[in-house]
């Protein structure tokens, strides 16, 4: 493996992952990383950073709703649905 | 929804705390994360006649809050909007025992279904926090959020190419902060 063709399939290992590269160039993606020490940890770490950040959620929340809030949000909804 | 107040009610308390996330990691000011989640479903309230495909509620109202925290806010509080680039994102190689190696941490040891806790997450947020508006965006909306990359596309009108670059950068720079976390520290 050259550093040049890890160069080429790190560039596209998003995509990869999210299962978004045409058939033969995922093939090749296979090929090289099938091969390629290097690209599998990289790619392990891009995968779960990837993981991570479907876990986060900000621990602010938004406070409650004010009653009178809600009512001109209800109301908005009810004139379209009527 | 009509006629049934409670997946209404549910309707608002859902969108209305998934719109305070990414409001207010967009703003990253508190008060304005509020008044504009709270905007943003009473523009969706006023104008759901215009929904011409229900199906893409969720990249329909996305783009009413991006807007809004475009109007809110010229310039993010967190980082400047610059080009991250490639090279700046892959590690380094270097030779060990005689093998061509990348310098990077032991991610093995972090667990391929690792929870989301403490000193990490933290760590997580900062990183999602430092990356360029365009970048930030895209990982919020895709990762955060779920949207697929279509529907990313709709909420930031640009295209789908353009979502797979700026999602894979800011991955990449995530995955950057992290690796400089786990090398310094004992997971």
């Amino acid at each position: 493996m050259t550093k040049a063709e890890c160069k080429e399939v790190f560039a596209l290992l998003s995509q990869y992952l999210d299962g978004e590269l045409p058939e033969d160039v995922c093939e090749q993606m296979d090929r090289h990383i099938g091969d390629c020490p290097p690209c599998v940890e990289f790619l392990a770490s891009l995968k779960k950073t990837a993981a991570l950040c479907r876990q986060m959620e900000v621990e602010e929340k938004p406070p409650e709703l004010a009653e009178e809030a809600r009512a001109s949000l209800v109301e908005a909804y009810r004139r379209f649905a009527d | 929804m009509a006629g049934d107040g409670g997946a209404l009610e549910e309707f608002i308390d859902v969108f209305r705390g998934k719109l305070f996330q990414y409001t207010l990691m967009m703003c990253g000011h508190r008060a304005d994360a509020e008044e504009v989640a709270q905007d943003t479903l009473m523009q969706v309230f006023q104008h759901f006649g215009q929904l011409r495909e229900p199906e893409h509620v969720r990249a329909w109202v996305f783009r009413i809050a991006r807007n809004a925290c475009s109007m809110k806010r010229r310039k993010s509080v967190y980082a400047p909007d610059r080009e991250l680039s490639l090279d700046e994102l892959m590690p380094r190689w270097k030779q060990q025992d005689g093998e061509r190696r990348l310098e990077i941490a032991d991610w093995s040891r972090l667990p391929e279904d690792a929870l989301l806790e403490g000193e990490m997450k933290a760590k997580l947020h900062e990183a999602i926090v430092a990356l360029p508006d365009i970048y930030r965006s895209v990982v919020l909306l895709r990762d955060m959020e779920g949207l697929s990359t279509a529907e990313t596309s709709q909420v930031l009108e640009v295209s789908e190419d353009v979502v797979k670059t700026r999602l894979h950068r800011g991955r990449l720079a995530v995955r950057q902060k992290l690796d400089e976390y786990l090398a310094g520290a004992a997971v």
